[in-house]
């Protein structure tokens, strides 16, 4: 009994192109996309080796003072943390990686390379103006930087400049798109290439908040323009961004699962239309739903907040919709490999893989994160758990798993694509991949634990004034899972290195960017789920109802009074 | 556009389980109490000091049994320290901030919630049970964070010593019993 019992379809008649053999990067263009991919490795590098320096202090091992030249304190050390992995790593892999699908999967160069090369540098510059005040101790304001804890102008700058360059960046893709629908009339576009696209819209729309609160309050107000800002106010433009942020992390794996894993592991795409359905679901939901961080928050009616919690629900559909998918699409691989059983045939899945293990691990570690993140998004439970150990321990199966993790397994195929080198040390990859599963899953259960017994989150709860005995094991099984982390990193950073210094290898030893075909021909593909206005239109439409009024009412109310602490607090 | 029938009924069941947890989660919300916070007051953070009732923190009781708790969120204390209540006080509480942004959560009740400058966060609960349930700030607010924390002590009997006459104002602040470490700017 199994999903794929159905006769397979009846091939279409439309058109194809695909006689010839796929275009692939020019050197060029790889060095292009290699580029995104240095920054972004070297800052998870050093981000992630300031982790386990918080988890460590949680059992009261406080490395700090012994650093304390370089880094200041834990609190700096957890915004460098922050900054450099969830912001930093992401972005720059994403634009990346973007490229690369767009490139790929349209078999076709940028319309417009000078745009993306803008896009690019735009980026680097806003990280190193970003980077000095991070590393100078003068920004420490974590990587939610909270008004009115007041960082350096050059922080707020930086940021910005490098959300517009991946919007720069953005623009060079839909101008690619739209060339090559142009030359394409009639077939739809490659799932790789509008996934990778849909991404790039939704982040646009999404960061609009970031944007407008620091041209209008934060910048202004570091510089000494204005003196005080609406800290509630900040807070709403901040969630704005803040959680479609998850998912433009998100749906590049989600990229990489339907689009590419089902071809590493042998198998199919199993369905074209709703990989598409699922990526559109995310353009139109993923944005109104910013409310469910602020369920406790003081100014915001419950009415808002609920129908947030509502609105944050339907964007777990297409999550639902994904886990289907994906799992049956790797069933499938599966038994054409031989696998049988209802459950057994995941044996069979190429577990050797050290690109695909890392990408499965990362999706079981998902399936609790998105079990947390229901909990997250339930309204009154938000008591229990708001500002708690919980949250971390949520997003680090999240972020720091689902995508983290899926993200090092395309790195172990992109590298070597883009280098013309060979993996270095397989086995080595494989077990890098296992043992951030084994040192997450440690870390996370008992950062959940902790979270629910109370402890507030991003805190040095070793030397925290009120921690009571009970809290111990679980603090100490943080700084274990830490340590087991710790060797994660240490093994990636061994992989990443040996093999970008490695030998040229022979082009047919070099691996290919992984496309998965789908089971149903991709113009079976209705219309309307290859078409962005009416979504873009759609995804408008539900921002202007569900977000609309009540941000309305706080910008006609905004109150300028909060000028933060005389003294820097950190 | 073909969906499998698997697909279909997965699809379905995850609706269905949505709906579910949005029903339990809006009863739970605005029939039963598990409620929380909304829109309260707002005030200026700049002048909290010279405003009532900011100016005098603390517990009044407002009629036999209960009481309205005043506190101020600052780097890095609470003002009251301690909140010392009679078992089965209902306590409307309320919290603001005179500088950062900071967190007000009770252990092991649910009290939780963003204090943010410029507004007052407002939550009501009973205290049914005896004993003392610390107040953490759970909201990232510089270098004394880890120190900032209260205490609500429940008490046994109604013959608590600071219900004083009816109507009467009796502020119990700055206690020696909450966080004694102080962390130099």
């Amino acid at each position: 009994m199994t999903v794929l019992d159905q006769p397979d379809p009846q091939a279409p008649l439309a058109p194809t192109r695909q006689a010839a053999p796929a275009r692939e990067l020019t050197p060029q263009e790889r060095r292009f996309v290699g580029w995104h991919m240095i920054v972004a490795i070297s800052a998870l590098m050093v981000g992630s080796l300031m982790g386990p320096l918080q988890a460590f202090e949680y059992s009261g091992v406080d490395i700090y003072p012994y650093i304390e030249p370089i880094i200041r304190s834990y609190y700096q050390g957890l915004t460098i943390h922050g900054v450099l992995n969830a912001l930093v790593w992401t972005t720059f892999f994403i634009v990346g990686f973007t490229n690369l699908t767009t490139m790929r999967g349209l078999q076709r160069p940028l319309s417009h390379p000078r745009i993306n090369k803008l896009g690019f540098w735009v980026m680097v510059v806003g990280l190193l103006t970003a980077a000095v005040p991070l590393l100078g101790n003068a920004a420490t304001v974590l990587y939610t930087f909270y008004a009115p804890l007041k960082a350096s102008w050059a922080f707020y700058l930086g940021l910005t400049l490098v959300v517009v360059g991946s919007w720069i960046e953005g623009l060079g893709f839909y101008l690619t798109l739209w060339a090559w629908r142009k030359e394409h009339r009639g077939v739809r576009s490659p799932f790789i290439a509008l996934g990778g696209i849909i991404n790039a819209a939704m982040w646009q729309i999404a960061t609009l908040g970031l944007a407008v609160s620091i041209l209008t309050m934060l910048l202004p107000w570091s510089l000494g323009i204005i003196d005080a800002v609406d800290p509630e106010l900040s807070r709403t433009y901040f969630w704005f961004t803040g959680h479609p942020l998850v998912y433009f992390w998100l749906l590049p794996a989600y990229v990489s699962w339907y689009g590419m894993l089902p071809h590493q592991a042998g198998g199919k795409l199993f369905s074209d239309s709703l990989a598409r359905l699922s990526f559109w679901m995310f353009l139109l939901v993923s944005v109104p739903v910013g409310f469910h961080h602020q369920f406790v928050d003081p100014g915001i009616p419950q009415t808002w907040k609920w129908i947030h919690a509502g609105l944050t629900y339907s964007v777990f559909f297409p999550s639902t919709l994904t886990a289907f998918t994906v799992i049956a699409s790797l069933e499938y691989a599966a038994r054409k490999r031989g696998g049988t059983g209802l459950i057994g045939w995941v044996r069979q899945l190429p577990w050797t893989d050290p690109s695909v293990a890392a990408q499965l691990l990362a999706g079981i570690l998902f399936m609790f994160g998105g079990i947390g993140g229901l909990t997250n998004a339930s309204y009154n439970l938000n008591l229990v758990i708001h500002n708690t150990a919980w949250v971390p321990g949520h997003f680090h199966l999240t972020v720091a798993s689902a995508v983290t993790l899926s993200f090092i397994g395309i790195t172990y195929w992109m590298v070597p694509y883009l280098m013309g080198k060979k993996l270095w040390g397989p086995r080595v990859a494989l077990v890098q991949a296992w043992v951030w599963f084994v040192g997450m899953i440690v870390f996370s259960n008992a950062m959940h634990v902790l979270g629910l017994l109370g402890a507030p989150r991003r805190t040095p709860l070793g030397e925290a004034t009120y921690v009571p005995e009970a809290w111990n094991g679980n603090l100490l099984r943080v700084s274990i899972g830490g340590a087991i982390l710790l060797v994660a990193v240490i093994l990636y950073g061994l992989v990443m290195i040996r093999t970008a210094f490695g030998p040229k290898v022979a082009p047919e030893e070099v691996p290919s960017v992984p496309i998965a075909e789908s089971i149903r021909h991709p113009q079976l593909t209705p219309v309307w789920l290859d078409r962005f206005k009416p979504w873009l239109l759609g995804a408008a439409l539900l921002l202007i109802i569900a977000y609309g009024p009540q941000l309305v009412d706080q910008i006609l109310n905004m109150n300028l009074n909060a000028p933060g602490t005389d003294f820097t607090p950190w | 556009m073909g969906i499998d029938p698997y697909e279909k009924n997965w699809m379905r069941v995850s609706i269905l389980l949505l709906a579910v947890f949005f029903a339990i989660v809006t009863i739970g919300g605005f029939a039963m109490g598990f409620q929380v916070s909304g829109v309260s007051d707002e005030v200026d953070p700049r002048t909290l000091a010279q405003s009532e009732p900011w100016a005098n923190p603390g517990l009044r009781e407002v009629a036999p049994g209960e009481y309205e708790a005043y506190v101020v969120a600052q780097a890095w204390t609470f003002n009251p320290r301690v909140l010392e209540v009679p078992v089965g006080s209902k306590v409307t509480i309320y919290v603001t901030s005179s500088d950062l942004q900071h967190g007000f959560k009770v252990t092991d009740t649910n009290i939780n919630m963003q204090i943010v400058p410029g507004q007052v966060s407002k939550l009501v609960y009973t205290f049914d049970t005896v004993g003392e349930f610390p107040y953490l700030c759970t909201e990232y607010c510089g270098k004394g964070h880890a120190t900032m924390y209260g205490t609500v002590k429940v008490v046994a009997d109604s013959g608590a010593t600071n219900s004083g006459e009816n109507g009467s104002t009796t502020t119990v602040g700055n206690s020696s019993n909450g966080a004694t470490t102080e962390v130099s700017r």
